[in-house]
């Protein structure tokens, strides 16, 4: 358990000094978690602690999101002067994203995943992961 | 009695674990409130926590900072989560060697329509330099799409703020637009609504087929590696 969790830590602190020496424009946490990749990818399986710790952050990603979101109170002023712009930008965006994703995904696909298909997606969203 | 509240308010608001353990309360208030609403879309625990909190903290007048303080543990472990994003990914290497070219680009095309189509619409609708800096990486999860945003020089808590407003909404339309442009495979809709959508749209596409979900999952960590390399790149062409 413990094992596991400094083996995160050190992954992260592993990514953010690669970021301080190389000056690469990408997050150290994201060096991180290809760093931890690798060296699954190396040894060929998910160790049983490093399962569980991983588990347990990931299960309540939701939570770690709230102090940031909270931190909408230092911008008020600013989302209700381009409440418009951020609306309308957000929305446009997120449909655009997912019907070109899919699309695209979709034509090159094809020819494999035909089976296992069906549009209907009813119930609600959930907490995010 | 009101003075002894407040001065026993002052004294607690100055330690950590008042705001720490507020956070986790709203949280979990903002969980059951979900389940009550049938796990609606638009009832986002995240959403109903971060409305709970800032009422409080706004009715009783303590600074963000000063929550912050406390916060900052539940903050701290963002990025140690975006490590354990490694392990989804990891399940999943086989389906990506398999269908390696048909995620490649689609995940190239899905990044380039999240960032261009934000920072263009919002553009065009005259947002401030910080506003479009803060909305590229919105389709980004939480974490990295802070550490994006601060490096471009943004406002990395109002980048977090519009990631959780897009991952609320690609949830709720992303069903909508997928039959909308008849996308059937299960594979091509998690993939879509994780790119979109990061791990708002993951929870939601695991609630819905299980092949979507891990799809869902692996586009949320793609798109967090390919918009931390394209995002600088394009923003030095673009400004």
């Amino acid at each position: 358990m413990l094992g596991a969790l400094t083996l995160i830590f050190a992954c992260q602190l592993a990514g953010e000094l690669l970021v301080a020496v190389t000056g690469l424009p990408v997050p150290g946490p994201v060096i991180g978690m290809v760093l931890l990749l690798g060296g699954l990818i190396v040894r060929g399986g998910i160790p049983e602690p490093l399962a569980a710790v991983g588990g347990a952050l990931l299960s309540n990603l939701a939570l770690l999101f709230v102090p940031a979101g909270v931190g909408v109170m230092l911008h008020v002023a600013l989302i209700g002067r381009e409440a418009l712009p951020i609306t309308v930008a957000l929305l446009v965006s997120t449909a655009a994203t997912i019907a070109v994703t899919a699309l695209v995904m979709n034509a090159l696909q094809r020819p494999k995943a035909e089976g296992d298909a069906g549009p209907h997606d009813d119930g609600g969203g959930g907490e995010a992961r | 009695m009101t003075g002894q509240l407040a001065d026993i308010w002052v004294y607690l608001a100055a330690r950590p674990l008042l705001s720490l353990t507020l956070t986790l309360i709203a949280y979990q208030a903002g969980l059951w409130a979900s389940r009550k609403a049938g796990m609606h879309p638009l009832a986002n625990p995240v959403l109903i926590a971060v409305i709970l909190l800032v009422a409080l903290l706004a009715g009783t007048g303590t600074p963000y900072a000063t929550y912050f303080e406390g916060a900052q543990f539940v903050h701290f472990l963002l990025g140690p989560a975006t490590v354990a994003l490694a392990l989804p990914l990891y399940r999943q290497i086989e389906r990506v060697k398999t269908s390696a070219l048909a995620i490649a680009v689609s995940l190239i095309a899905g990044t380039l329509t999240a960032i261009l189509t934000a920072v263009g619409t919002a553009w065009l609708l005259g947002a401030s330099q910080a506003t479009l800096v803060s909305i590229a990486p919105k389709s980004v999860t939480a974490p990295v799409a802070m550490g994006i945003s601060e490096q471009l020089g943004g406002l990395p808590s109002l980048t977090a703020v519009l990631v959780i407003l897009t991952g609320i909404l690609g949830a709720a339309v992303g069903p909508l637009v997928l039959n909308l442009v008849r996308v059937k495979d299960w594979a091509a809709r998690g993939f879509a609504l994780g790119t979109a959508s990061h791990g708002i749209g993951t929870a939601r596409a695991l609630q819905v087929n299980e092949l979507a979900g891990a799809f869902a999952g692996l586009a949320m960590g793609l798109n967090a590696l390919a918009t931390s390399l394209l995002l600088p790149l394009l923003w030095r062409l673009l400004f």
